[in-house]
Parts: C-alpha cells; sequence; structure tokens
C-alpha cells in the first residue's frame, strides 16, 4: 500500500454510535498525503459517517483523529483543521441567496481575512478550472445540478485544502450530468491534492483510485488497489457487492 | 340633524383635524418604536432560544411563554399602574412602549426560531466544512434565509403592535384614540372617532394588502 506517504490522516479506534445504531465499529484508516481513497459499500455501511468524522460533522465517540498532525477535539483546534479540510456534498449545500462567484469568494474573506477583491479574483479563476467562469452572478436556482456540484467543488477549493472529501457527489445528479462532476474531480486528483472519495461510480473509482476501502456493517472490511478490489475480491461480502452493482 | 351630518360633520372635522394629527404622530412614533425594538428583542430571544447554555435557553423559554401569555391591555396596565407602588413611575409613553416592545418580542422570537429552523442542516454543514465561525454562520448563510422566509408574518406581526398602540389610550397616552375620544367630548360630536376609524384603516389596509401580496410571492416561490 502507499506507505511511503506520510499519513495526513490517521484515524484510530473511531467508534461511533446514533442512539442504539453503531455506524462505525473501531474504524482505523490512515490516509497518505497526495493519496487519493475512495471508500465504496452499501448504504448505511458508514462510509458517509466515516468521512464526516474527519472534518467532525459527525462528532465520534470514541478514537482518535489526527489530520495533518493536529488532534481533532472540539473547540479552536477545530477551526483550523476545518480550513484544511474542504468537503463537496451530495446536495451541493451551495448558498441559495449568494451567486456562484460569492459562494465561492466567502469563506477566503471571513476566514482567510481576504479582501473581496482579492477572493472574487481568485473565485473567477476556480470557476473557469471547472469550466463555469460565464455562470459566476448567476444564483444556485439558476444552474442545473451538475453546474451546482462543479460550484460546489470551486467553493471546497477555494480554502486551498489539503485534503478534498466528497460524499457521495454524484448521487443526487441526473445522468447526464455525472460525467462532468467526476471530469472536474478526475483533473483535481492530478493536482496532488489528498482526496477522499465516498461513491457509487465503480468505474470512476477504478480510474482514479490509489487505493479503494470497502466498508460493510461499520467496519473496513476490504482495502487495497482498485485492481485487487474490483479484480480479485476476496471477502464474500465484498464480492456480493461488487456483484449487486457491477451486474446492472 | 341627519346622520350624515352626525357621523361625518366635515366642520368638526376639519375643527379637530390638527388634534387627530398629534394623535397620529404619536400612534406612530410609538407603534414604530415599538416594532424596531420588538424585532431586535425577537431575534436576540430566538438566538439565545436555539443556541445558549440550557439555564440561559429554559430561562428564555419561560420569558417567551409569559410575554405571548399575557394579555397586552393587563401588561400595560400593570407597569403603568402597579410599578409606581415599587417606586418605578414610568411615563404614559415609556409604559407603552416598553409593554408592546415586550410582547412583539416575544412573539417575533418565536417567529425568527421558526424562520432559523427552516432553513436547511446542509447550510450549517457547509459554513462549518468552510469554518466559518458561528457569528459568520448567522449573518452570512442563515439570517439572509430565515429573513426571506419569515417577512409575511413578521410584517403581519408589525400590524398587530401598530393595531396595538390604541390600547395605550387607557394609560392617558395622547395617541391617536384618545386624541379621537378627547375630541369626541369637546365637539359633542362622533365625527373624530369616525375620523380616527378612517384613519387607521387607512394606513393599515396597505399593509395588510401587502403581506397577502408577500405571502403569495413567497408561495409561489419567488426569490
Amino acid at each position: 500500500m502507499e506507505t511511503a506517504m506520510r499519513p495526513i490522516i490517521r484515524m484510530t479506534d473511531i467508534v461511533k454510535n446514533f442512539g442504539s445504531f453503531r455506524a462505525l465499529t473501531d474504524v482505523g484508516l490512515d490516509v497518505g498525503e497526495g493519496e487519493i481513497v475512495v471508500v465504496i459499500g452499501p448504504s448505511g455501511s458508514g462510509k458517509s459517517t466515516l468521512i464526516r468524522c474527519i472534518n467532525q460533522l459527525e462528532v465520534h465517540d470514541t478514537g482518535t483523529i489526527e489530520v495533518d498532525g493536529h488532534t481533532v477535539t472540539r473547540g479552536a483546534g477545530l477551526a483550523a483543521v476545518r480550513a484544511e479540510v474542504g468537503m463537496v456534498f451530495q446536495s451541493f449545500n451551495l448558498f441559495p441567496h449568494m451567486t456562484a462567484l460569492r459562494n465561492v469568494a466567502l469563506a477566503p474573506v471571513r476566514v482567510r481575512g481576504l479582501s473581496w477583491d482579492e477572493a472574487n479574483q481568485r473565485a473567477r479563476k476556480l470557476l473557469t478550472r471547472v469550466g463555469l467562469e460565464s455562470h459566476a452572478e448567476k444564483y444556485p436556482a439558476q444552474l442545473s445540478g451538475g453546474q451546482q456540484q462543479r460550484v460546489g467543488i470551486a467553493r471546497a477549493l477555494a480554502m486551498e485544502p489539503k485534503i478534498l472529501l466528497f460524499d457521495e457527489p454524484t448521487s443526487a445528479l441526473d445522468p447526464e450530468m455525472v460525467g462532468e462532476v467526476l471530469d472536474v474531480m478526475l483533473q483535481l486528483a492530478r493536482t496532488g491534492v489528498t482526496m477522499v472519495i465516498v461513491t457509487h461510480e465503480m468505474s470512476f473509482a477504478r480510474k482514479v483510485a490509489d487505493r479503494v476501502v470497502f466498508m460493510d456493517a461499520g467496519r473496513i472490511v476490504e482495502q487495497g488497489p482498485p485492481e485487487q478490489i474490483f479484480d480479485a475480491p476476496r471477502d464474500p461480502r465484498l464480492r456480493s457487492f461488487l456483484n449487486a452493482v457491477l451486474s446492472h | 340633524m341627519s346622520v350624515f351630518e352626525t357621523f361625518l360633520n366635515w366642520d368638526v372635522f376639519v375643527r379637530v383635524l390638527p388634534l387627530l394629527l398629534s394623535g397620529l404622530w404619536v400612534t406612530f412614533t410609538l407603534g414604530l418604536l415599538a416594532i424596531v425594538l420588538g424585532f431586535a428583542g425577537g431575534l436576540l430571544l430566538a438566538l439565545l432560544r436555539l443556541y445558549a447554555p440550557t439555564p440561559f435557553r429554559q430561562i428564555t423559554v419561560a420569558f417567551i411563554d409569559v410575554f405571548r401569555a399575557i394579555p397586552i391591555l393587563v401588561l400595560l396596565v400593570v407597569t403603568y399602574y402597579a410599578l409606581p407602588f415599587l417606586g418605578i413611575r414610568l411615563s404614559p409613553f415609556a409604559a407603552a412602549a416598553s409593554s408592546l416592545s415586550l410582547v412583539s418580542a416575544a412573539y417575533s422570537a418565536e417567529i425568527f426560531r421558526a424562520g432559523i429552523q427552516a432553513v436547511a442542516r446542509g447550510q450549517f454543514e457547509a459554513a462549518k466544512a468552510l469554518s466559518l465561525s458561528p457569528f459568520r454562520t448567522m449573518t452570512d448563510v442563515v439570517l439572509p434565509q430565515a429573513i426571506r422566509v419569515v417577512i409575511p408574518p413578521i410584517t403581519s406581526n408589525a400590524i398587530n403592535v401598530m393595531k396595538d398602540t390604541a390600547l395605550a389610550s387607557v394609560v392617558a397616552m395622547p395617541d391617536l384614540l384618545k386624541q379621537a375620544t378627547q375630541a369626541q367630548a369637546l365637539t359633542a360630536n362622533p365625527t373624530p372617532l369616525i375620523g380616527a376609524a378612517v384613519i387607521y384603516l387607512a394606513i393599515l389596509l396597505p399593509l395588510v394588502r401587502l403581506v397577502a401580496l408577500l405571502e403569495k410571492r413567497m408561495a409561489a416561490g419567488h426569490r
């Protein structure tokens, strides 16, 4: 595996309960700097919960999480961690009362202290990078799902994060828009940023992943390079999962 | 005297108009002050109710409940006639303004709370993920969306406050209604009362229409 890389995320013995439901059971995951990790598994297997713990949208019950050397806890340290970790959501979560440009420029101004001029300039560059330079002044409601998600990616990039988390970024999209979002993600993967991606797009996972992690019932069941996971799966749960998702 | 001359006597109306207008001015200042204070207080109460540590939250809930339950007229009479026994002597204007503001704040608090809770959870999560501070999350992300949702009910509440200013006439506040009743006594003619009613309607009817329009626009999903 990617042992040569310095781990930028270290998750050890993570347990997360929702009431009496155990979403994560003793999960350990290290992600190397610049590594692309794709997390797959059936719904309810804990993959979203796992990546939401990294920036503490879910607060884990026990275990430790380190991001870039900082232990993730509540309080002032958390803001510093979150500023290094960008997130792209399944339902985009763009701010509907702001233009695409403003959505992207907001956090750099409020968190990094950039001037609006500087931030807008950077936001325009990012929107160009995701192919939306002509849509900068539009509101989210005026954009297609695929365009909204690309704004979502630009917004996450605006903070110049070391780590990007993708929580099923194409699951809410019409099929014809999935490609444009995956293309942008593929481009990003080549820039050397660390990415942790939860997705159901198996061919994308095969193409982009350095490592694929398969989760089932709150545990990491099997992980390895995509060729191994997809072509030579060992665990029967992984086999039946792949059978189910690849057969149609 | 015909009915017309009794209730709509032009000479009487012209004679008492300055009195009515001075009353209208008082009504207007009182209403506006109570609306502004009520909104500001309501927003503060809503934020305390949603985000303050438990004991403060409970105190806020109790405060809101009490001022939603008490009839304004009772509160007004208590502040004006009972507080002096504690050595607190408020002017009619101060008594009316504080009573109306407190009740309006309690109602506004519930409206703002509903508005904030109507903002999707994903908006809070996106703000958190971007590392926005709680203050910035509120001012940049949550409140602009919440306020849009609450514009119709909050305008409706403003109309109620404007109407309730008339209650202040019981504490000798020289508002529009009080001046009208004075004028009626002075002229021995009900025309000033009719005049006052017409003035109230002239101000409030357009506002009622406005609320209806806003609600329709909201329902249609316009930005």
